[in-house]
This record gives C-alpha cells, structure tokens and sequence, in this order.
C-alpha cells in the first residue's frame, strides 16, 4: 500500500499484528481505554530491597519472551541498561524485547547479546554507531520499531507496547521506592522518559548507587509504582550523564544559519510577548538561543514558556526572566539539572505531557515555535532524522515529529551540504516527520517556506532573508555537487518508522 | 603524451578535501582509480569521472591513482589531481 | 561610475577547500583568497591551482581578490602565471616597498589580459604596505598604476618594522594609518585598514573599526566571518550601496518588460541570487530607517 506520505509500506510486516498505514499528522481518532499494569499489593513492613540485579530479575520474575524496558536520560554514561542485559543473558534467558526510550553508543555492549538471541526484537527512538548498523543489517529477527518520544509514550499508554518489566536507573531513590533525577552523583535531571514506564510496566525494578532514608523529596516517580529496588556501586558515569554546560556553537557556518533561524521567528508573526519555544540541542539549533535572546531582550518580549530538551542557554533565558516557565523532559547538563532542582518556575515533566498525541493535549500543542534539525529533506519538506544518506540507522526519532505537528511553527534548521551530499533531495531515504508539518527550511545558503504557509511566505517577504523555493535550494545544492545517485537497497525491511499516533508512516529497507 | 616521472600527492584528508596519490604505470596500462569515499555510492562515479577527465586534459593516459576522499567537490578535485601529476612530472 | 564598496575584506586560507567554497555566504564586500602568509612553502602550488579552480567554477557574489606572494619570492611569478588564467576581480600585493613592484605585477597582468582575451585593465590591483621604507612611498605605489584600487597597511609585520608590540588603543599605528590614508586620498583610491587577530576580543574590534571608520578609512582587513557582520554594522549600507540595489532592481524590471531571460547591467549579466540580494539590501536599508 502507499500511504499519505507516498511511501510504500508492505501490507504485512513480522511482528506487526496490524500494519495501520499513515493517513495525515491527525488523522487517527483513538479508540479504547487507557492500559495499565497488573494490579499489586505491597503489604505494611516488606522490603523491597534486594541483594542485586540478579536477584531483582528473579523477584521480577522475568521469562522468556517478555519485554523489558529502561530510560536513556543518563545518555553515554549509562552503565544500567548493559549490565542488566548481561546480567539476563547468564541466566540463560532469551527471546526478549528490548524497548528502551532510546539507545546510544555506550549501548554497543549488548550487540553480543542480540546475536546471542537474548534479545530477538528492539522497540526505541533510535540508535547509533554499530548498533544502528547491527539493526540495518536485519540481524533482528523481526524489524526494529522506531517510535518519537510521544508516539511511544502513547503506545505504553494504549497497551500496544506492553512492558513486562522496567529497570529504572534512579539517581536518588529512598528505601520504598520514591525516585527523583536530580539528586545524587549520577543525577540527570528530568525523569520524564521514565516516567511513562513507571507507571505502566507491570514490574518496576529501580536500580540506584545513592539509597536515601524514606521519605525522599521531591517525587518524580512515587513507591506506589515501584516493586523493587537495587543498589549499585556506580548506576552512571557523571561525566557521560551530563556536560558541563553546552555551549553555543562558534561555527561561523552555524552561526549564519542560527541568525537566519532568528531572523525567520522575529519576522513569522509569532513573535510576540508570550510566545513559547522549543529549541534541539544541536549547534545550529542552540545558537538560534543567542539571537533570539538578544531580539527578546532589545524588543522587551518574554515567552510564557520553553519546552526542552533543557540545556544552559534555555536555563540562562529562564534565569534572566526572559522565559517564564521550562517544561523540561530531559536535561543535558549541570546548570539544567540545578535549575530544575532549584528553580520553581523549572517543572518536570512526562513524556506523555510532552508529547503524546492521544490525551487531553500535550505540551507541544501550545508550542509557537520548535527549531529541528535534520539529516536530510526532500523538496516535499518531509524530514529524515533516522537514517544517513547511505541509508543506515544512527539517529533518532526523538520529539521531532511531535513538535513539528504541534507547533505553530516548525523551523528545520541545517548546512546545504554535509561535506558533498546535498541536504535537500528529491525523496528523503526515511520520513520520520511528514512535510504537512514542516513550515520553514533554514540552510546558510537559502530559506524555502512551505508553500502551505502563505501567511508565512508573505511575513518573510521582507525580512532580508535569501528566501527561495526548495526546488532553488536544491538546485543551489545540485550546482555545487552535482546530483547525487541513489543508494539501493533491497525489499527487506529492517525497521519500521511509526509515526506518533501509532501509523506506519516509512519503512528502513536494508541497503544492498 | 606526458609520461609521469615519479609518485606524487597533493591535498589532503581534511573535510571537504581530496588526498590524490598518482604513481607511474606501465605504457599502455590506462588509468586505474582506487576511490576511498564516504559519498561512493552517491557520488562515486563522478568523481572517478573528474579524475579520468583531468588526468586526460593533462596528457596523463597511463598512471595508478589512490584517491581519498572527504567530501571534495569537483574543483577541489581536479585542482588536486593537476597539482599531483605537476609535482609527479616534475 | 559607480564605487565598490570594500567595507569588509576578508581573508581566506588558499588551500583550504572548505573555506574557499564557503567564502561568498558570510556577506563580506571582497574576499581575499591567500596564497602567501596562510599558506606552506611545500603547498604554494597546490594553493594557486584550488584558487584558480575555485574561481573559475564558483560564482561569488562579491568582489574576489587573491594575495599573492611577493614577485622577489620564488612562488609570486607561478601564482600569477597560475591565478590571472581564472580572471580574479584584484591582485593584493604585500610588503609593497617601491613603486616597480607594482609596475612589474601590472605588466604581467597586462600580458595575461591579452593571452586570455580578457578586456585590458580589467584585472585590478591594491597594494599592501607593511614596512617604513613602503610608507615612504605610499604615494608613489598607489598611483604607479590605473589598475590600483586600494592601499591597505600590514599592521603586524609593520608593527615588527617599527620594532614595537600591538597595544590595545593601537597608538603604535597612528601615524602609519594617517599616513597611508593621505596617500590613498590624494591617489584617490581605497584606505583599508589591517587585521585585529584576536578574534575573541569583540569590545577591543568594535573600537578599532569604530577608530578607523572616523580616521577615514574605507574599509578593513578581517580574518573571521563574525568581523563581517560587525564592520559592516558599523560602516552602514551607504547611499551607494542603496543606489546600485535601485539599479539592479531597476534593470530585473527591464529585463521583464523585454520578456528578456538575461538581466544586463554596466556590462556584466546579473542572475537571481544578485537582484534577491539587491532587493534586501533596499529591505535593510528600509528597515534601517524605520
């Protein structure tokens, strides 16, 4: 079948109990009631404590078969979700599905494992390095599910992904189980992604290296969801979980760009007191943060709220008054997990308030603006943030297509070419985020509205911006490296892309 | 006709650049491309192209060349190639 | 005739092939592609021959010159033999000591003009002055050819003439700046001021540029794109800027009316990414006056 997207999805797919094609960024009504975990009893007085992780796999009762969960808020400096799974594999269980929020390359230590058979299917946003070419390869035994943070979140919610058991690394976690992300040494902020998890998965297991006496403040996930609790040495690397502050790019070529980007917001009619914005963690994307920082502060306009992805730009943005509120889903470094445990108008919050299509509205509804980036898009502004364009998995899916839907207005933000291959193609290799939902292209070489957006492209009209249509961007592109020839690949499919609201929106199909 | 006297290189493995190693070849052995790319399958051909064509504008028709890319574009590559067989000629 | 603008000159490593193809997006009025200071001994000449294939096959949107290296240096003869072949807008000269410096560079160029069939005098000069003996005849170097449009001072190597060391208000280079700015203007050709390395020190930039815009310089040398934006901050869009994006507008519309394809002004073909530049330099400069 075609789908809206105009991409080819197969009418079956293994592992797939229905193959439900795109039809539109809000075409899904939702049917059916909220899922939700087994119901437990913990009586007065017992302990929830164990020994180890073996122990907790025990008490768990984890089986073949079953599907497991983890957070990847600690990023590179993760040690969880690896000993965990070697953990799974020495007691010789097998035949699992591996649904973390996300993997990265610290995460390169289980590839063993899944060729092992321990692991047999991979539900995430994303992956990297080796581990996105182990799941391009097709080695899995039915194709890797690619959700975005919202579209997972609904999915655990709608009791599609269900979880058997979820090991939660907890930075601060008191002796029954209250957990919270930004104390301790291994703190990470936001536990937003774990959250979901938490509260659906029929067994939690928290795994921490700082156990606090009971009762613990603040709670981002409560002892009513939490089964059993481990304590570690060292759950994380400090270092990997969170940088010193990030810092704005210097890249004079990112830096154009990240001026363009503000100069698209100032002129887009959204900019205006009480607006509200979204910016990656990308340099282009960060850099936008100085620009639009010193036009807030020179026109004395505030936004009402950020949403984050929370880096030390936003947190210096909410400090000096110039953002009222950060809804933070995930810090990336120092200063955002000290702002968030020190700063009242710094709120934590879920993945599903962040992003989940199908509840009474998520956070990114209210968003006016979300700076993107993008590995690659085509000239129907559809976006590719999964794939390289050798058709390889070393991305991810992330809040991408849940802010482009949301927002007013979605800015893609990247350089015309990365080294020779053109950014804007006439078919990306994967959709992750449909073009309906992507209003403004920002490369240093050009500016192309969606033709869509009328309103914009007569906003941006005088706004000294080198605007032209994305087919000009293109062809700008194609003169410097000539056109570039498609990659093959196969009909085997490795991965499949879903969109938020659960649809198939595109396929990985494994390069020859 | 021009016979290359010596291997010689020129340019570099900097991003957007081309390190072009040529070697002589026996008479009559043409030209023989080895491509290091990270584009090869999306730019490959061409760049094979861009070295053929420049090697020919040169009078170069029988040489070994080892090209690794990062990313150049055509100019950067034929001015690498014309600067290789210039010091190879040399 | 109309006068270009040379605001912001700004230098680019001549064998860097990231640079080169990127140096037309950061908006400076000329770009100067290196082939001397920035550049090896062991890579002069793979420098002039990326320089040569980047002009020839890149449209910049601006003025593009190349510095070459000095004539008595075994490498500044094959850089020009190598760079006028591709037609560069300007040839700088550094360490120009004496006027047969630039009398010697203008008759090869003459010679290339003709070889190449380019119309003669279309290839021009400027000259850098980066010693006391040049000073002295910076008169002399800026009028020993039609073909020189600017005089600029080398500050550091000049700096190291004087046998002293940069300071923060530059009062080392007052009389050097003075005075070379006197002979430009009685040549009646560009005063362009040297570079400021220290490309963290914004404060200390925005002061010199600051300084030399009231001296009466026309313009100054930068190294790093954020310097563009800051001298052309502070050298404003002029009325002649303003004038020629009207002229530019004004011929796209003639070439409409013609239903004609190609856009012709003083003699060059003007294609889009020009006339959209025009139309925002009239935008800016709207903007400016709101």
């Amino acid at each position: 079948m075609i789908n809206a997207a105009g991409r080819i999805i197969p009418d079956q797919i293994a592992g797939l109990s229905q193959v439900r094609p795109y039809t539109g960024p809000f075409a899904t009504i939702p049917a059916g009631r909220m899922a939700g975990p087994k119901i437990r009893a913990n009586k007065p007085k017992s302990e929830k404590l164990v020994k180890s992780i073996n122990d907790a796999i025990d008490a768990a009762g984890l089986q073949d078969g079953m599907t497991i969960s983890f957070h990847h808020h600690f990023r590179n400096g993760d040690y969880v979700l690896n000993q965990v799974i070697e953990a799974i594999a020495q007691k010789g269980i097998k035949d699992l599905t591996l649904a973390p929020s996300s993997l990265n390359d610290v995460n390169e230590a289980i590839i063993p494992f899944i060729e092992q058979g321990v692991i047999t299917a991979l539900e995430t946003s994303g992956a990297r390095g080796r581990l996105g070419q182990l799941m391009t390869s097709g080695k899995l035994a039915k194709p890797a599910i690619i959700r975005s943070h919202g579209g997972r979140a609904r999915a655990i919610e709608a009791g599609e992904l269900k979880i058997d058991v979820a090991f939660i690394g907890a930075p601060c976690c008191d002796s029954y189980g209250n957990i919270n992300g930004v104390n301790g040494r291994s703190a990470c902020g936001s536990m937003g992604y774990a959250m979901v998890d938490a509260a659906h998965a029929d067994k939690v297991v928290a795994i921490t290296d700082n156990l606090v006496d009971h009762p613990v403040y603040p709670i981002s996930i409560p002892q009513t969801q939490v089964d059993l609790i481990v304590v570690l040495d060292s759950i994380g690397n400090p270092k990997g979980i969170a940088s010193g502050a990030l810092r704005i790019s210097r890249d004079p070529r990112e830096l154009l760009i990240a001026e363009y980007a503000a100069a698209v917001i100032e002129n887009s009619g959204y900019f205006k007191d009480g607006w509200s914005l979204q910016l990656g963690s990308g340099g282009a994307s960060l850099a936008t943060a100085k620009f639009i920082k010193e036009k807030m502060i020179a026109q004395g306009i505030t936004a009402s709220f950020g949403v984050g992805g929370v880096t030390a730009p936003f947190v210096d943005m909410l400090e000096q008054g110039l953002i009222k509120t950060v809804f933070d889903v995930q810090d990336f470094d120092i200063p955002s997990i000290e702002s968030l445990r020190n700063n009242p108008n710094h709120l934590e919050i879920s993945a599903s308030y962040y992003a989940n299509p199908h509840n009474g509205g998520p956070i990114v509804n209210n968003l006016d603006v979300v700076i993107l980036s993008a590995t690659e898009v085509d000239v129907d502004f559809n976006v590719n943030v999964i794939t390289d364009s050798n058709g390889i998995i070393m991305g991810a899916s992330g809040g991408h297509s849940d802010t482009a839907a949301g927002a007013n207005l979605s800015i893609v933000v990247a350089p015309l070419l990365r080294g020779r291959l053109p950014m804007v193609l006439d078919r990306v290799n994967t959709i992750v985020t449909p073009g309906e939902t992507v209003d403004v292209i920002v490369t240093e070489r050009g500016v192309a509205v969606n033709p869509r957006r009328k309103d914009l492209i007569e906003n941006l009209q005088c706004a000294c911006l080198p605007v032209m249509t994305i087919q000009d961007l293109q062809q700008l592109a194609y003169n410097m490296s000539g056109k570039p020839e498609n990659i093959e690949v196969s009909d085997e499919v490795v991965a499949v892309i879903e969109y938020r609201d659960g649809t198939i929106i595109d396929v990985v199909r494994k390069p020859l | 006709m021009v016979k290359l006297q010596k291997a010689a290189q020129a340019g570099s493995v900097e991003s957007s650049d081309i390190l072009i190693m040529v070697s002589p070849a026996g008479l009559g052995a043409g030209i023989k491309i080895e491509l290091v790319s990270p584009t090869v399958q999306q730019y490959g051909e061409q760049i094979k192209n861009v070295i053929m064509r420049t090697l020919a504008g040169r009078g170069v028709e029988d040489a070994i060349v080892h090209a690794n890319d990062k990313g150049a574009l055509d100019f950067t590559i034929e001015a690498r190639v014309t600067t290789a067989v210039n010091r190879a000629l040399s | 005739m109309e006068k270009k603008l040379r605001r912001a000159m700004m230098f680019m490593p001549g064998n860097n092939p990231a640079m080169l193809q990127n140096a037309g997006i950061y908006g400076a009025d000329t770009v100067i592609f290196d082939l001397e200071d920035a550049v090896a001994i062991s890579e002069k000449d793979a420098a002039r021959q990326l320089v040569h294939n980047a002009i020839k096959y890149i449209k910049y949107p601006c003025e593009v010159a190349i510095r070459i290296n000095h004539i008595q240096t075994p490498y500044g003869i094959d850089d020009l033999k190598v760079v006028l072949a591709a037609k560069p807008d300007l040839i700088r000269l550094p360490k120009a000591e004496f006027p047969r410096d630039i009398e010697e560079v203008d008759a090869i160029i003459s010679e290339a003009e003709t070889l190449h069939g380019f119309e003669a005098g279309s290839i021009k000069m400027m000259a850098a002055v980066e010693t006391a003996k040049g000073l002295r005849n910076a008169y002399e170097i800026a009028t020993a050819s039609p073909r020189m449009q600017a005089l600029a001072i080398g500050g550091e190597d000049f700096i190291a003439d004087l046998k002293t060391k940069r300071s923060k208000d530059g009062k080392e280079l007052f009389v050097a700046r003075s005075q070379l700015l006197l002979a430009a203007r009685a040549a009646g050709i560009d005063a362009i001021d040297t570079v400021f390395s220290v490309i963290d020190d914004e404060e200390t930039f925005r002061a010199e540029v600051n300084l030399i815009k009231q001296l009466g310089f026309d313009g100054k040398s930068v190294i790093n794109p954020r310097q563009v934006r800051i001298v052309h901050q502070i050298f404003t869009p002029t009325e002649q800027e303003v004038a020629q994006a009207e002229r530019i507008i004004a011929a796209y519309h003639a070439a409409l009316e013609r239903n004609s394809g190609v856009i012709n002004l003083d003699g060059k073909m003007i294609d889009t990414p020009v006339v959209v530049r025009a139309e925002c330099v009239l935008a800016c400069a709207k903007s400016v006056k709101k």
